[in-house]
């Protein structure tokens, strides 16, 4: 994909990339690369289309036109399932933990071994997964909590075990959206740390408002608008964008 | 550690080893063959029961056509013990002697393709498990693949069960019509009519019950079993941690339909015939209540409420036959709305509760809710 033409290989290309509902189009005709390693932000007013741009890549939402490689794999043609066994993992904007589950479970579930039906009959509970878990767990901060019920943790604590089943699930393209929204200012402190952590060899696709959290984190930050790229750069070529200024930050 | 090992824990050993005690040694003991081939008549609804829990307690996959399976099994049942009837010495006075009656009734004169399999005793005892099966592996692939679930699945499964129903009933001439299939004698060349023969069949029923409660726990314990509760919250969680979610729908409905054949095949053997009428709605509805009055979470529980709301209504259908479908509808109102995990949710927060107490506060030990729960968990049983 791309060889020759392109000065770096890409982790993730994104082209031309339209989607439309009844007509209106979310996502118009949007080009983005990310390069590996790389913490790209999104960020943009409400209905930029951030959340769709997610959803497109992780397969949720079929695109109308436009194309996304992901290590020279077209992502537009294949099933959610497949898109994370390529190495896409996604986080979603309200947590989205098994709630009957116990944290040690809900952990389990994301280890990437037996996802076949007949795998999954099979799958053991051995030392290797256990170990794991338990490291996972560490960095959440909710190793003491391994045999709580999921719906017993706080909204914070949720955000967090749904970010260690994306850690354990050990993605080459982490997708968060909002990973701080609705947390108090000392979770946000905490969760801004273990973000630091495990976005080491990986890229990640971050959608997040709070500008502090953005400047912290971000290698590159694209401004969407009105489902287009509105500016790309560095967060101070952003900031300092007349553009941006004017839609975003202004307010 | 939350790893456990053992397949039961405490309060489920307790509920094998009483219902053990129930099926193998009380019921048998007390008894007469009458009321005993009735209980095995309640029980073969058990075998669907335990179905229904992994594909709707666990899976929330609500099928309220669990009858259709049930009727496929007890129709292959049926097919080879009437074939075995109408042989040829039997029914020397039809038109076509060697076929069933009510094919000779109907100017059929040939067998059909599809009845000569049921000659043979291994290939019907094939054919009750793939038949059902392989139906809910087209019916799981086609919804399942298309996301179609919620209540969409359960009245496509509902219109399938009527579906079923009225080609049964038309095609007179092949499956028996709105009668069914009568007048089955033999099994192998075992008289299954026979008190003696029923009490047999009565213990290889419960054993077989037993054999589907332990295939049932062992799926409930793997990972699957916590994929399937996983899917029943957060669908689209499981599907973006790398699941294909229809593949572990389609499981979780084959082996409900499986379960339900065989029940269904038993229900032949122990009530001597098979009709539409335990195919259609209505018994697909109430194979729904007798899992839910039982608790849809659990796998004993689907027994007992097989047996107790079976039980209710003999009963009270015998004494107000015009009432009893009312009580029905009101019984599983009642239960939805107060009790949703049916009469296992009731023992597990009202009943153990208080044993544990009791057991407890004769220990000189004890904690709050979670310290409590482990020392529970890893004391050997008692």
């Amino acid at each position: 994909m791309l060889v020759g033409h392109q000065p770096k290989e890409f982790l993730l290309a994104v082209e031309a990339l339209t989607v439309s509902f009844d007509g209106f189009k979310a996502v118009n005709d949007l080009s983005f690369y990310v390069e590996e390693n790389e913490i790209r932000v999104i960020i943009g007013p409400n209905g930029a289309g951030k959340t769709t741009v997610l959803d497109l890549i992780c397969g949720k939402t079929k695109a109308t036109s436009g194309s996304i490689q992901f290590r020279g794999k077209e992502l537009t043609r294949m099933k959610e399932n497949e898109i994370v066994q390529a190495g896409v993992g996604r986080k979603f904007q309200t947590p989205s933990v098994y709630d009957d589950l116990t944290v040690f479970e809900n952990l389990e579930i994301s280890y990437p071994r037996g996802r076949t039906v007949f795998g999954a009959l099979t799958f053991q509970r051995d030392a290797a997964v256990r170990q794991r878990v338990e490291e996972v767990a560490e960095m959440i901060f909710l190793k003491d909590k391994l045999d709580m019920y999921a719906d017993l943790l706080s909204h914070g604590q949720k955000q967090w075990l749904e970010i260690g089943m994306l850690l354990i699930q050990d993605p080459d393209l982490l997708m968060l959206d909002e990973p701080v929204a609705g947390m108090s200012v000392s979770e946000r402190a905490k969760t801004a740390e273990l973000l630091n952590r495990i976005i080491k060899d990986r890229s990640v696709l971050v959608i997040e408002h709070d500008m502090k959290f953005v400047e912290d984190i971000a290698h590159k930050v694209t401004v969407l608008h009105q489902g287009q790229i509105l500016s790309e750069g560095t967060m101070e070529h952003v900031k300092n964008d007349p553009k941006v200024i004017e839609v975003y930050l202004g307010h | 550690m939350i790893i456990n090992s053992r397949f039961f824990d405490r309060s489920e050993l307790i509920g094998f080893i009483a219902l053990a005690l129930l099926l193998f040694i009380i019921l048998p003991l007390t008894l007469d063959i009458f009321r005993l081939n009735l209980v095995a008549k309640y029980l073969t609804y058990a075998f669907v029961a335990i179905g229904l829990v992994l594909c709707w307690g666990y899976g929330g996959i609500l099928s309220l056509g669990q009858g259709v399976f049930f009727g496929l099994g007890g129709y292959c049942m049926a097919m080879y013990l009437k074939l075995e009837a109408s042989s040829v010495a039997n029914t020397k006075i039809q038109s076509t002697p060697g076929i069933p009656d009510f094919m000779d009734w109907n100017q059929i004169t040939e067998l059909p393709m599809f009845w000569k399999p049921f000659h043979s005793f291994p290939l019907t005892l094939l054919a009750i498990i793939l038949v059902p099966g392989i139906f809910a592996f087209i019916i799981g692939a086609a919804m399942f693949k298309r996301r179609v679930g919620g209540v969409y699945f359960a009245i496509i499964t509902q219109a399938i069960a009527a579906i079923l129903t009225i080609l049964i009933v038309g095609q007179q001439g092949y499956t028996g019509g709105i009668n069914g299939i009568t007048d089955l004698r033999t099994l192998h060349g075992w008289d299954i009519r026979t008190d003696h023969a029923k009490f047999i069949l009565y213990f290889v029923e419960v054993l077989l019950l037993f054999g589907c409660i332990v295939v049932a726990q062992f799926i409930r314990l793997t990972k699957l079993g916590r994929i399937l509760v996983a899917m029943r919250e957060k669908e689209d969680r499981v599907r973006f941690s790398g699941y294909s979610v229809a593949n572990f729908k389609i499981f979780a409905f084959c082996v409900a339909a499986v379960f339900a054949a065989i029940g269904g095949a038993l229900f032949t053997l122990e009530v001597g015939f098979m009709s539409p009428s335990f195919v259609g709605i209505v018994p697909s509805i109430e194979m729904v209540i007798y899992t839910a009055v039982g608790g849809r979470m659990s796998i004993f529980g689907a027994v007992w409420g097989s047996l107790l709301v079976n039980f209710a209504k003999t009963s009270l259908s015998e004494s107000f036959p015009q009432l009893w479908l009312f009580g029905l509808g009101a019984l599983f109102i009642a239960v939805v709305l107060l009790f949703p995990g049916g009469l296992s949710g009731i023992w597990q927060d009202y009943v153990q509760p208080r044993i544990d107490r009791l057991i407890s506060s004769r220990k000189p030990k004890s904690g709050n809710g979670w310290a409590d729960k482990s020392v529970a968990d890893s004391a050997p049983a008692e």
